[in-house]
């Protein structure tokens, strides 16, 4: 079975919310819209303070070319435009909203049935996802639109699509392929016009059976898509590992996998796609994961962008006791929350619960030259030297050493016997390193 | 005999040779180079920190050889002994008085600005900064790692054992500016140094509108433009919802200090007055 060749680890799943079905969390009575995204500029709010707006109407006009448009998830009041905490733990410039009934807009077809043709041009296709504000959502939110624009020059030959859910605890993309795969690739055929390929690969690992089979059946009514089984690895579903495992090529360091002939989407961006596009209905709702092995009742919940995520938390049956930490995302690269005030973004893919146990550092010691870090890393670096030059602020070293290569994925400090915070300096010196490119090409 | 004889020859013949070579050579390609240079170093402390703001202390000793005033060049470690001493030397007037000092502009300690979360890992504010807002609500204030105690050379700023602020000696600041370059929430600023160490300063940072940040610090500047009036040298000004002082506008009269109503505009080493005690005093009881 495929998986990709350097590097990566198999942490325990925990798929602990796996099979359980998708259901709708509750309507929030405030909801707190970012405007801002994890990448790229903020966009634009266009409404102002006490406007009545419905459910998918647009809020926020995308700033810039990585940007994206927002759209309301909720009918109601316009309370103020204010900055909010987002999982960073920084202020984003947000809309509070209160809520009243739910009126969508007339446009938003909100039928059931799957409407498989799509008489949409290319151009027309990657106009309707811009417009919806179309973001990755498998967490690093990029826009969509950018990613199916390739720089001149450069010709797609495939579409990867990922279904690998790499990380352990999450199931929000598996119980969606389960339960929507027929939507999924009709998205995913609506992606292949954009790019204009006629090859699209989805890659699963194979701690998903069922999901597979469901795929693998459903694709052969599709021209062109090819479900992909692929070993359990941990990052898999970084886009170079996927690509590498997948078509066996290396996406250069510093390059994007258009380079390789390769774009690569999510499976819940597939589907986001064929609501656009099939049914006019914008980006403000995904599935979320509320898990956690103290956690009474797991559960995926489709939950509206802007709802905060106590309110969801408490429909699964509230905060356990023994708790640690409360992490959005997946234990290996979700982010510590702060509070639980905060509300759900596009890029929000679950809520973890650690129990304390489990969520303490341990007491760090020296690095004693064994090279697991450098074994596991999927980029081919070497956290314990970057980590030394990141303490040591040498940042130009740190450059030459490909700090911007770093995927974040945390395989490194999950490996270290001797407990070092790796990851933390890597990050230090990644931000610092980007930062100091930034002003080097502002000033040319 | 002979191999040896030729050999001693040979030797002395070479010897000689390259003697006048160098000779000729250090004559012809001689650079003349201002004896006062090495006598400027010398007097420089010689640890080459770069706080001067030249890659050494030879550096800044031509530097200050060739240039026509020494109006903006100090040597941060050295102080105004050593500029002096320099002036002396080189027969330049000093042009620096009084060394600026560094000032860490948070009051958030642990009693006025309560923690919201526990933060567990790397002790260093540059990562935590990385990573997220800090312990508090407060996203600006300082994050007490003590990243300017570990940049400091001179040991001349601590954490404070009780506020975990930390604590500027200003006996001891030589105003290098490491610290600020280390504190990545940009907290510590190079001010005047006024007579007997005075000091009047807004001691926050935090942008947010005041509504919002005083849920969190009962110390932060809630940009209520109070200052802003009471100020006769219009030394003050708001951007971004944080009141500033310009050093070298304030007159130390106190005045701001005084109308200032969460108490974020501070005042240090002013001898003790009596209508301060008693602002005090009425806040305490405000019955009376």
């Amino acid at each position: 079975m495929r998986t990709f060749k350097m590097g990566g680890i198999h942490p325990q799943e925990y798929k602990l919310s796996a099979g359980i079905k998708i259901q709708d969390a509750d309507l929030p009575r405030q909801a707190v819209i970012p405007l801002g995204h994890y990448l790229g500029i903020p966009s634009n709010a266009v409404i102002a303070k006490g406007d009545t707006i419905k459910v998918g109407q647009l809020i926020g006009q995308a700033g810039g070319h990585v940007s994206a448009n927002v759209h309301s998830s909720v009918s109601g009041i316009v309370n103020r435009i204010e900055g909010a905490f987002d999982a960073s733990g920084y202020k984003v410039p947000s809309v509070f909203i209160d809520v009243e009934g739910d009126e969508w807009l007339e446009s938003i077809d909100r039928t059931r049935e799957v409407k498989r043709e799509c008489t949409l041009t290319p151009a027309g296709i990657i106009k309707k996802i811009t417009e919806s504000g179309i973001v990755g959502l498998g967490g690093a939110t990029f826009p969509t639109h950018v990613k199916l624009t390739p720089p001149p020059g450069k010709k797609a030959e495939v579409l990867i699509v990922n279904g690998v859910e790499c990380e352990p605890y999450l199931t929000c993309d598996h119980q969606l392929m389960l339960e929507k795969g027929e939507e999924i690739l009709v998205g995913v055929t609506i992606l292949m016009k954009a790019i204009d390929v006629n090859r699209a690969v989805i890659g699963i690992e194979n701690n998903k059976k069922d999901a597979i089979a469901l795929m693998q059946r459903l694709a052969k009514t599709f021209e062109g898509i090819q479900v992909v089984p692929l070993q359990v690895q941990y990052p898999q579903g970084g886009e170079k590992q996927l690509v590498d495992a997948i078509l066996g090529r290396q996406v250069p360091s510093g390059a994007l996998p258009i380079e390789v002939g390769a774009v690569v989407q999510n499976v819940a961006t597939a589907f986001a796609v064929y609501e656009a596009v099939q049914k006019n209905k914008p980006l403000f709702e995904r599935v979320i994961t509320i898990t956690g092995k103290s956690m009474a009742h797991h559960g995926n919940y489709r939950a509206r962008i802007g709802t905060p995520l106590i309110s969801v938390v408490e429909q699964a049956g509230g905060i356990p006791e023994d708790t640690g930490k409360i992490v959005a995302g997946g234990p290996m690269m979700g982010r510590a929350l702060s509070n639980l005030d905060i509300a759900v973004a596009k890029g929000t893919s679950g809520v973890l619960f650690i129990p304390t146990v489990e969520s303490a550092r341990k007491q760090m010691q020296n690095c004693i030259r064994c090279t697991k870090c450098v074994v596991v890393c999927p980029m081919g670096l070497e956290p314990y030297l970057l980590m030394t030059q990141s303490e040591r602020s040498m940042w130009k070293e740190m450059e030459n050493e490909r700090i911007m290569d770093c995927i974040e994925c945390g395989c490194c400090s999950f490996t270290c016997p001797s407990n070092r915070p790796l990851l933390d300096y890597l990050r230090l010196g990644k931000t610092t390193v980007n930062k100091i490119i930034r002003n080097r090409h502002a000033r040319k | 005999m002979s191999i040896l004889i030729l050999s001693l020859a040979t030797l002395v013949t070479v010897g000689a040779i390259a003697a006048i070579i160098l000779f000729i050579a250090s004559k012809k390609f001689r650079v003349f180079e201002d004896p006062l240079i090495d006598r400027v170093e010398a007097a420089l402390p010689s640890v080459n920190c770069g706080g001067c703001g030249f890659p050494s202390c030879r550096a800044f000793a031509i530097e200050c050889v060739h240039t026509e005033s020494l109006k903006n060049l100090v040597c941060t470690v050295g102080g105004i002994a050593t500029m002096k001493e320099v002036a002396i030397i080189v027969g330049k007037d000093s042009g620096i008085l009084r060394l600026p000092v560094a000032v860490v502009r948070c009051g958030g300690g642990c009693e006025v600005r309560p923690l919201t979360n526990r933060y567990d890992g790397v002790n260093s504010c540059a990562i935590v900064h990385n990573l997220y807002g800090g312990e508090t609500g407060c996203t600006w204030g300082c994050l007490g790692y003590g990243d300017c105690v570990l940049s400091c050379k001179f040991d001349a700023i601590h954490i404070h054992p009780k506020t975990k602020l930390p604590e500027v000696d200003d006996d001891k600041c030589t105003s290098c500016n490491a610290c600020v370059k280390a504190c990545p929430k940009s907290i510590i600023e190079l001010r005047k140094r006024a007579i007997k160490s005075r000091k009047i300063y807004v001691n926050c940072v935090n942008k947010d509108p005041g509504d919002l940040i005083a849920e969190f610090c009962s110390v932060a500047c809630i940009s209520c433009k109070k200052c802003l009036e009471a100020c006769a040298f219009d030394a003050i000004t708001i951007s971004g919802n944080l009141a500033f002082i310009d050093s070298d506008k304030c007159t130390l009269c106190r005045q701001c200090v005084r109308v200032c109503p969460t108490n974020a505009i501070v005042e240090v080493n002013f001898p003790g007055r009596k209508n301060q005690q008693e602002t005090i005093e009425e806040v305490m009881n405000p019955a009376n």
